[in-house]
């Protein structure tokens, strides 16, 4: 009994303790918003195929968000034009040489990062690099908040309107161009979602990691579920409680914020792979064992 | 004798410089079932594209109904019926939202529903006798049902041009020849109906007229008139030896 007890107060304290400090509550809670956005969205990056687009993008927002930085204007429009315009640069040496798609990627992302790399270190400014690589999710600014809620509204809004449009372009693009779906707005959308959402991405686990934020969850939830809502559900929750659980957890043992929610998003990627009820590999490998 | 469907007029289309297809003219009218016979490369997924408006010639003009493509679009006009292979058959949809998906240019923004939309939808799955196994996951099909899910689908969005992306390949007996009865109650009901295909044997059983193409249009008309060996042979580059082997034949034509 005495045990029980002790457990469960040390379980409280666990959770409680850290909420005497305000940096603590706004961290969990950007956090969770972060997570929540970032996995609706992996549930399109993952069915779509999107997950080197989505690191290409998030990667190539870097000179993006210095020169905004420079020019005193919202770090999400700088990310927005370098996000778009990377991949429309992409789509462009694609068409016009003879070089694969995913050469083009690695190549242009590589590149757009090396000059954000190049700006952050010439400006000499307040702006700290390892704070846009890694995040810096216990120190976020009032008026970052600001930007992540704005940036979590828009996608959330626009995801909620075009949900369908977009599972029928991810799904099967000719249908919906043959009935009149203008699908080159849906494809634009969904990468302006992206540019923005790894704006929001940068704060929490920062550039490098961000694309995590944008497939795991996603990938996770479609070993569990066989219908695109439930994914999206599934998805969310699990965003949400990576991001809370890996913010408590860089607190108690002092470590990166950023590595600890991707790790809990990866160990219950891998809790899914190996025990998901249909697709996971325990229930997978009985399958054959009944057919065969 | 019905109405012009499908007006193809002179049309080239190409690809970055590289013509995929010249100076192609066919005129299909309503209630005919036409066979699209080539090789792969010979311009059959670059004429479907064309008629559903995804390529634009660079000469010539197609209209479908006395219709421009753009038009036609928004009537939902033409359905596509799309290869096994092309489809995500791991996507997390049901039966029931493929079908729907069928609905989506005739519905509101947000793409809610209405009574009528779900009343075709359940016509179209009874229809091809999928209405038992609307809330499986469509990996969960058989090779059959899969088609016919997606056969249901073209059905349920109603447009009355239907292009079929090789019907019958890797189907069983019995969805092949549902889906032949159903094409032939279209015919009569007056859609047109162009169905590309390397299955000879099963063109001479219930097409109307047949297509040959290969980079142009070879030769067009009655299914009789235009299956000849000297025909067949410059669609296929070679002989196509016997014609009762067709069948087998266009195995290895692939």
């Amino acid at each position: 009994m005495d045990f029980i007890q002790w457990f469960a107060q040390g379980f409280i304290h666990w959770f409680v303790a850290p909420m005497q400090h305000e940096f603590m509550v706004k961290a969990i809670l950007v956090s969770a918003l972060v997570g929540l956005v970032c996995s609706a969205l992996s549930c399109y990056m993952t069915l779509k195929g999107w997950a080197l687009m989505g690191d290409a993008v998030s990667h190539a927002v870097l000179p993006g968000v210095v020169i905004a930085y420079i020019m005193n204007i919202p770090l999400a429009i700088g990310a927005f034009v370098f996000g778009v315009g990377s991949v429309i640069a992409i789509g462009f040496i694609k068409a016009k040489t003879r070089i694969k798609e995913d050469t083009v990627i690695g190549l242009v992302f590589t590149g757009f990062f090396a000059l954000g790399l190049v700006l952050v270190s010439k400006i000499r400014s307040t702006i700290d690099l390892t704070h846009i690589l890694f995040g810096n999710v216990l120190g976020i600014s009032d008026s970052d908040i600001i930007q992540t809620i704005i940036i979590s509204v828009i996608t959330l809004v626009t995801l909620a309107i075009l949900r369908k449009d977009l599972i029928l372009f991810c799904f099967d693009s000719t249908h919906a161009r043959s009935i009149g779906l203008n699908t080159t707005f849906l494809y634009y959308t969904l990468l302006s979602l992206l540019s923005l959402t790894a704006v929001a991405g940068l704060q929490t686990v920062g550039i490098i990691l961000v694309v995590a934020m944008l497939v795991t969850p996603g990938a996770t939830a479609y070993l569990l579920s066989d219908r695109f809502d439930h994914m999206t559900l599934i998805a969310m929750a699990l965003g949400v409680f990576s991001s809370v659980m890996g913010t408590y957890i860089s607190y108690h043992i002092d470590g990166s914020t950023g590595g600890c929610i991707v790790v809990v998003q990866t160990i219950l990627f891998v809790l899914a792979m190996i025990f998901a009820p249909k697709h996971g590999i325990i229930a997978q490998s009985k399958n054959s064992e009944i057919n065969y | 004798m019905g109405n012009i469907s499908i007006d193809i007029e002179n049309v080239t289309v190409a690809y970055h410089g590289k013509v995929a297809l010249h100076s192609a003219s066919i005129k299909l009218e309503e209630g005919v079932i036409c066979g699209l016979v080539g090789m792969n490369g010979a311009g059959k997924s670059t004429l479907f594209k064309a008629i559903m408006g995804f390529v634009k010639p660079v000469r010539g003009k197609i209209s479908i109904q006395g219709l421009p493509i753009h038009q036609v679009q928004k009537r939902n006009l033409v359905a596509y019926v799309p290869q096994s292979e092309e489809v995500d058959w791991n996507f997390p949809v049901n039966v029931y939202d493929v079908v729907m998906m069928g609905r989506y240019g005739y519905m509101n923004v947000l793409r809610i529903p209405r009574s009528i939309d779900k009343k075709v939808v359940q016509e179209s799955l009874e229809r091809v006798g999928l209405w038992d196994l609307r809330f499986k996951q469509i990996g969960e099909l058989s090779g059959g049902q899969k088609k016919r899910a997606f056969f249901a689908r073209a059905l349920a969005q109603q447009g009355t041009v239907l292009l079929l992306d090789e019907p019958f390949a890797g189907v069983d007996i019995k969805t092949e020849k549902l889906m032949i009865d159903m094409l032939m109650e279209l015919r009569q009901a007056g859609y047109t109906i162009l169905i590309s295909t390397h299955d000879l044997a099963s063109i001479t059983t219930f097409c109307d007229q047949v297509v040959l193409i290969n980079r142009t249009i070879l030769a067009y008309g009655s299914t009789s008139e235009v299956f000849t060996e000297e025909n067949l042979s410059r669609t296929f580059g070679g002989s196509v030896g016997d014609f009762s082997g067709a069948k087998t034949n266009s195995r290895y034509l692939h």
